[in-house]
């Protein structure tokens, strides 16, 4: 029995499962004025993507995937830059109007 | 890399995924909405050096290249946009996470060496192929769906639905094109269709369907609609999470995705309509409510 492991992929979809019932009760208290800054506080989160894209341009090698790898980096900068400050942005806006 | 490495990264990345739950959290109530914030890009950088840190990265210049540039115009759009364009920006960042997960899947498609999921003779591994070819499909749907979506909302197109005939059994064709060509790819390796590689064929379908799915949609559900991308984009995240085994990515791809789909129910209930017929306006069955609507 020891020298059995569980598939490592049977692990890995044991946590995505429960990752999407935290995900589906975490939001259902969500105040309408903020749907807009959940939407993109979630996407600027959706942008750990990045990981991928620092894995595909790690390399020394040149190579097509490297050059990919580095484009998908600077788009999901922009995404966790910009989706972060954004969301602060609009936050900050929303604590005046009270 | 040695044992106690493998560790602290997994539990790294653990922590950035307990971090993207409580941002979600945060942002759910006014009060606790910009510690929120600050839990998310905590979670981030805890997520990107952890993956600086691999070994396997040896060369910095072109990510730090890559991050400054991008962080720079991301930061200087967040400063510039105005508060009225907030949906069509949200509608244009979804489009680039799809965008990126397109090119990680694409990447890790041709150089499968780097990613360790190819065994010695350059042959992906059947899990990592389904996985792959999931995250491409998805992908490329919320960025293709997510352009028009942006194009709606931000008026460079009209609002309203564009309703091709046979809409359905288009889609229908293509998204069994799409199925099959996984299915394809994933039995063999190498198949190509007239000189193409079944891999990129499943990405062009992908990226039309998703075209097609978001232009019957009318300019006033767009919201739910990028709700909805939003959530296609963690599913997609998810998939290539899966490829690189990495629990921060499966996790927040899970998350995004579950909560996305969720937010976007909330919305329909909010503005009194039916999630379905917003839905069925570019997916549906049978298009009777569009039908019903017109006549």
């Amino acid at each position: 029995m020891h020298d059995i492991i569980v598939n490592p992929f049977i692990q890995q979809f044991s946590v995505f499962l429960l990752a999407i019932f935290v995900g589906y009760y975490v939001v259902w208290s969500v105040t309408p004025a903020l749907h807009t800054p959940l939407m993109s506080v979630t996407n600027a989160i959706s942008s750990v993507i990045i990981v991928g894209a620092l894995i595909a341009a790690g390399p020394e090698a040149m190579s097509i995937s490297k050059i990919l790898g580095a484009i998908a980096i600077g788009l999901a900068a922009v995404n966790i830059f910009g989706g972060f400050a954004v969301t602060a942005r609009m936050l900050s806006m929303y604590k005046k109007k009270k | 890399m040695t044992q106690m490495h493998v560790d602290l990264t997994a539990v790294a990345y653990l922590v950035a995924a307990v971090l993207f739950i409580l941002s979600l959290r945060g942002l759910s109530s006014p009060e606790t909405s910009r510690q929120g914030n600050i839990f998310g890009i905590i979670g981030m950088v805890i997520a990107v050096v952890t993956t600086i840190m691999n070994p396997e990265i040896v060369s910095y210049d072109w990510i730090i290249g890559a991050i400054v540039i991008g962080g720079a115009i991301g930061f200087v759009i967040a400063r510039k946009i105005a508060m009225t364009q907030m949906p069509q920006l949200v509608a244009a960042f979804h489009s680039l996470v799809g965008l990126a997960a397109v090119l990680v899947a694409a990447s890790a498609f041709l150089h499968p060496t780097s990613f360790g999921i190819a065994d010695a003779m350059g042959h992906i591994h059947t899990a990592s192929k389904i996985e792959m070819s999931l995250g491409i499909a998805i992908g490329a749907i919320t960025f293709s769906g997510s352009v028009i979506a942006f194009a709606k909302l931000n008026g460079n197109m009209s609002g309203a639905p564009i309703m091709l005939p046979a809409r359905h059994i288009i889609n229908i064709l293509l998204g069994a094109g799409i199925v099959g060509g996984i299915a394809m790819f994933v039995v063999d390796q190498d198949l190509e269709i007239a000189g193409v590689h079944i891999f990129w064929i499943v990405t062009a379908l992908s990226f039309i369907i998703g075209f097609l799915l978001i232009i019957p949609i009318g300019g006033a559900d767009m919201p739910v609609v990028v709700s909805m991308l939003n959530s296609y984009s963690g599913w997609a995240a998810a998939g290539i999470g899966f490829t690189l085994a990495n629990t921060a990515l499966i996790v927040t791809g899970a998350l995004v995705g579950s909560s996305g789909a969720i937010l976007s129910y909330i919305m329909c209930k909010g503005m009194n309509r039916s999630f379905i017929s917003v839905i069925l306006g570019g997916f549906g069955g049978d298009g009777g409510l569009a039908v019903a609507g017109a006549a």
